[in-house]
């Protein structure tokens, strides 16, 4: 009972940040919106016993992705930006185009959903929880796609430093 | 009145999310707001990943989703490093303004 009340609030605050992160006028209003749709996954995900990732969105989307979001918007100025038309020219063909493409995913997910079966029975094993579960299968099954994707952030820390450098006395 | 949450309700709201973003991916010129509607996708792809892992009683999908998150943390820094290289030079941050290699 009280968790379908948590799940529609917390859907609803997902969905009316989704909303005003596409239709506000000025960055900085859609980045705060964003943040509200995070908090509300964040939600739905601690609702479905995963603290773990919980955790993990707010400290590294709402904490990390979002405040450099909100730098760059510092950085690159977008007050001319938000005066200007926010659409584009054939916003139409692209909002018929993605209503048609969610028609096609509803008619799916409708068709498909009397199909799922049941799981297997809710039980919490005993003794372990959910962030020492995911470690154990993280280190032990999954432990070379878990070193790659450290490469993979290593990769992406110098390409993003190396892109917004200041190109100062260029040599070549 | 109120009936107890299922899978289903997770999916809905999880089209419903990934459609708002690829709306917000089409229809927005500004690119900064462009890279957020990328992060809105991703969300929802988490959200339909961590139902399953619930439903299933599977811990993958929750391992899969930190991956997703993995994946979206590169992309933004990525993302928004091209995007100030290209403010640098060109001074505009809507995507109809770029067309360098319209034809």
């Amino acid at each position: 009972m009280l968790d379908t009340l948590f799940f529609y609030m917390f859907a609803l605050l997902a969905v009316a940040g989704a909303i005003l992160t596409i239709t506000m006028r000025s960055a900085v209003h859609c980045a705060i919106s964003l943040i509200g749709s995070l908090a509300g996954v964040a939600g739905l995900y601690l609702l479905q016993k995963a603290e773990f990732l919980f955790a993990v969105q707010l400290v590294l989307y709402i904490g990390g992705i979002m405040v450099l979001f909100l730098f760059v918007i510092m950085l690159v100025n977008l007050d001319s930006a938000a005066r200007e038309r926010q659409f584009h020219q054939r916003w139409i063909a692209g909002l018929a185009a993605s209503l048609l493409a969610g028609g096609g995913a509803f008619w799916l997910v409708s068709k498909g959903a009397p199909s799922i079966k049941a799981g297997p029975p809710q039980s919490l094993p005993a003794g372990v929880g959910n962030i020492e579960h995911i470690a154990d299968v993280l280190f032990r099954d999954y432990l070379a796609p878990f070193e790659l994707a450290s490469l993979l952030l290593l990769v992406a820390i110098v390409g993003s430093v190396v892109m917004a450098k200041k190109r100062t006395n260029e040599r070549t | 009145m109120l009936h107890p949450i299922t899978t289903n309700h997770y999916l809905v709201l999880s089209v419903i999310l990934l459609i708002i973003g690829v709306t917000g991916m089409l229809v927005r010129r500004n690119i900064v707001v462009m890279m957020m509607s990328i992060e809105l996708i991703l969300n929802a792809v988490n959200v339909n990943l961590i139902a399953f892992s619930k439903h299933l009683q599977d811990i993958n999908g929750q391992i899969f989703a930190v991956f997703v998150i993995v994946v979206a943390v590169a992309e933004a820094a990525i993302g928004l490093g091209i995007l100030i290289a290209m403010f640098r030079n060109k001074e505009t941050v809507q995507v109809d303004e770029i067309d360098l290699l319209k034809w």
